[in-house]
């Protein structure tokens, strides 16, 4: 309970909530939390089928109650089909493995502040399942563990696909786990504490801290697209590859669990960024929604900016599906362990030396000139990291890599009349 | 919530992580398939991080699951799967009657030595002052307590640590190196 106290004292006096009603309290934010995710996690299945038709321009499902009961269908699907265990399979840890690879997803929401607090009759609600004072730090060890869910599939199938797809998956996860740790150091060290209420608060009262850290971010958006196995990232499933890689071998509702806790991962994910870069439930230019007295509506409105700030994220997870190509598997480890972690690392330290550099200089944090001095240095750093080291790769098109001699090169290679690929015979 | 207000919480939480923690750890020395060996251990070490979080010790528990769950057995387990070490039955035990015996000995030792010190008075100067560390917390968060002394009273230590964990990752890429050359000529 001490985040809750913190917090009154920074928001002004209330009421604490007696024993009964912080268990009540915890036991329905508990129900909706759960009731809320899973039917997110369902809605999302269409929202990526949906955004894949718009964006391939076709229709997507319009079936099924004109496609908004396709996830009901997939369901109901799910739960009848037969269930099959491979011959050579260990079957107790095959069994386990959707289990493992699943509640890590479902846990780490726990300590995701999602609104104002709401100052009931009975006393103040924290709109957080679990304020702990370690908050970030939970989320990062509860997460690593989603691994063991993948390796076990992978490794339990005997099937050299499915050990393929989890042996790509744990180099991955563990590679970008750091470099994911050391994006948010920095966002630590402004905050000043790793409880995620704090960080909300800190960034409502000073500055959003996509400002503050926007290379961090961005170290933070490539690593949760690498640690949630999504497109540019795949390469656990990397179906042409793969079959699908670690659940080749699963059916019916196991292999819709690992597909469950892949978007909850991308849940949790998106919401860990709206809440460590974005201000969490704040309303921006406002400090109206974050000072006391709290009503509901105040909890409401916050709840609204937080889902928005989300499903922005999640739309953008599905938008960078359907548009970049997977990575190779080499370009994707010496991408994390040869540019993400120095970059972090070298972050860290431009940070902090920049912080130490502005309170000598006497702007204390919180102050204008503290907060511009670090958005200059972000927008200096990020200039560098798109301009010179995207070397006309990523930002500028394709065709500005090859000189004029290769375009049209190329171009007369595809105006020549095409030629059979292999003789055609006869019968 | 600290232990006074709900003491039947944390006592039952005390025994179930206690049980389970014991339990896995016996399953982790007598199964022969390395993998489900591996699995215990994680359970255990799970299990000793709720009991760091039962000890008000939030930042050691979240460390624990980080560290030894989360990267040191997944990688553990990465490398015995790679390895393939085979049936469970192909394993012979690599140990004899008489490391048994001395192992065993050494366990019931130390299984008296925790009987002896839950018996033993405290020193005062060990013991910390009622909800000390929950206040503590309230005023610097979770983490500040632990690295006020460990980067200013022990900072030589904590570098030097470092180095040693410099060392052990240099030796590594040595070793790894080493064979590749052999493999070369």
């Amino acid at each position: 309970m001490m985040p809750v106290v913190a917090l009154l004292q920074l928001t002004g006096p209330t009421t604490e909530p007696g024993f009964g009603f912080w268990l009540a309290a915890t036991v329905v934010k508990l129900v909706a939390i759960f009731t809320v995710y899973m039917l997110g996690a369902a809605l999302l299945t269409l929202a990526e089928r949906k955004i894949s038709a718009w964006m391939q321009d076709r229709h997507g499902p319009n079936r099924v109650g004109k496609g908004w009961l396709q996830p009901i269908a997939d369901g109901v699907k799910n739960f009848v089909k037969e269930e099959t265990y491979p011959d050579a399979a260990n079957l107790p840890i095959f069994i386990l493995a959707p289990v493992i690879s699943f509640i890590p997803a479902l846990v780490t929401w726990a300590v995701i502040p999602f609104a104002a607090p709401w100052g009931s009759r009975w006393g103040i609600v924290e709109m957080v399942l679990a304020p702990l004072p370690i908050g970030f730090l939970f989320i990062l060890a509860i997460s690593s563990l989603g691994v063991y869910g993948i390796v076990l599939a992978g490794w339990s199938s005997n099937n050299k696909y499915a050990l393929l797809g989890s042996v790509r998956s744990t180099a991955q996860m563990v590679s970008y786990e750091i470099a994911m740790g050391m994006a948010t150091i920095p966002v630590l060290l402004l905050a000043g504490n790793v409880s995620l209420s704090k960080i909300v608060n800190q960034q409502a009262f000073e500055t959003w801290n996509v400002i503050n850290l926007t290379v961090a971010f961005f170290i933070f958006l490539v690593a949760a697209f690498a640690e949630t196995n999504r497109l540019p990232f795949d390469l656990p499933e990397a179906e042409s590859e793969l079959i699908t890689g670690y659940h080749t071998e699963y059916s019916a509702m196991k292999f819709s669990l690992f597909f469950i806790a892949e978007y909850c991962n991308m849940i949790t994910a998106s919401a860990l960024m709206a809440t460590l870069f974005f201000g969490g439930w704040d309303i921006p230019f406002t400090l109206w929604d974050n000072l006391a007295p709290h009503t509901g509506i105040k909890t409401l409105l916050t709840l609204g900016a937080f889902a928005t700030k989300t499903m922005f994220f999640l739309f953008l997870f599905m938008w960078i599906r359907w548009t970049l190509p997977r990575f190779r598997y080499d370009q994707l480890m010496s991408l994390g362990w040869k540019f993400m972690l120095p970059l972090a690392l070298g972050y860290i330290v431009a940070i902090a030396s920049l912080i130490v550099t502005l309170q000598f200089l006497g702007f204390a944090q919180g102050s204008w000139p503290f907060h511009l001095g670090l958005a200059m240095l972000n927008v200096v750093a990020v200039i560098v990291l798109f301009m010179i080291l995207d070397r006309g790769r990523i930002i500028s098109p394709a065709s500005s890599r090859l000189d004029q001699r290769d375009i049209a090169r190329l171009r007369a290679v595809s105006a020549r009349p095409r030629t059979p690929l292999l003789p055609e015979t006869g019968d | 919530m600290t232990h006074n207000d709900l003491p039947l919480f944390y006592v039952f939480h005390f025994y179930f992580f206690g049980i389970v923690a014991v339990a896995s750890a016996i399953a982790f020395v007598t199964r022969k398939s390395p993998v489900a060996a591996a699995l215990w251990l994680v359970n255990t070490m799970f299990c000793l991080a709720a009991m760091y979080v039962l000890l008000d010790a939030e930042f050691i528990g979240a460390i624990q699951v980080l560290v030894y769950a989360g990267a040191i057995m997944v990688v553990f387990l990465f490398v015995i799967m790679l390895l393939n070490l085979g049936h469970a039955s192909d394993l012979a035990d690599a140990r004899g009657m008489w490391w048994k015996l001395a192992a065993g000995l050494v366990g019931l030792a130390l299984l008296a030595q925790v009987f002896a010190v839950t018996r033993a008075r405290l020193p005062e100067a060990l013991v910390l002052p009622e909800k000390a560390l929950a206040q503590e917390f309230a005023r610097t968060g979770a983490i500040a307590p632990l690295a006020g002394p460990l980067f200013n009273e022990y900072l030589l230590a904590f570098e030097v640590t470092s180095v040693l964990l410099l060392t052990a990752v240099v030796g590594a890429v040595v070793l790894g190196k080493r064979k590749e050359r052999v493999r070369a000529q």
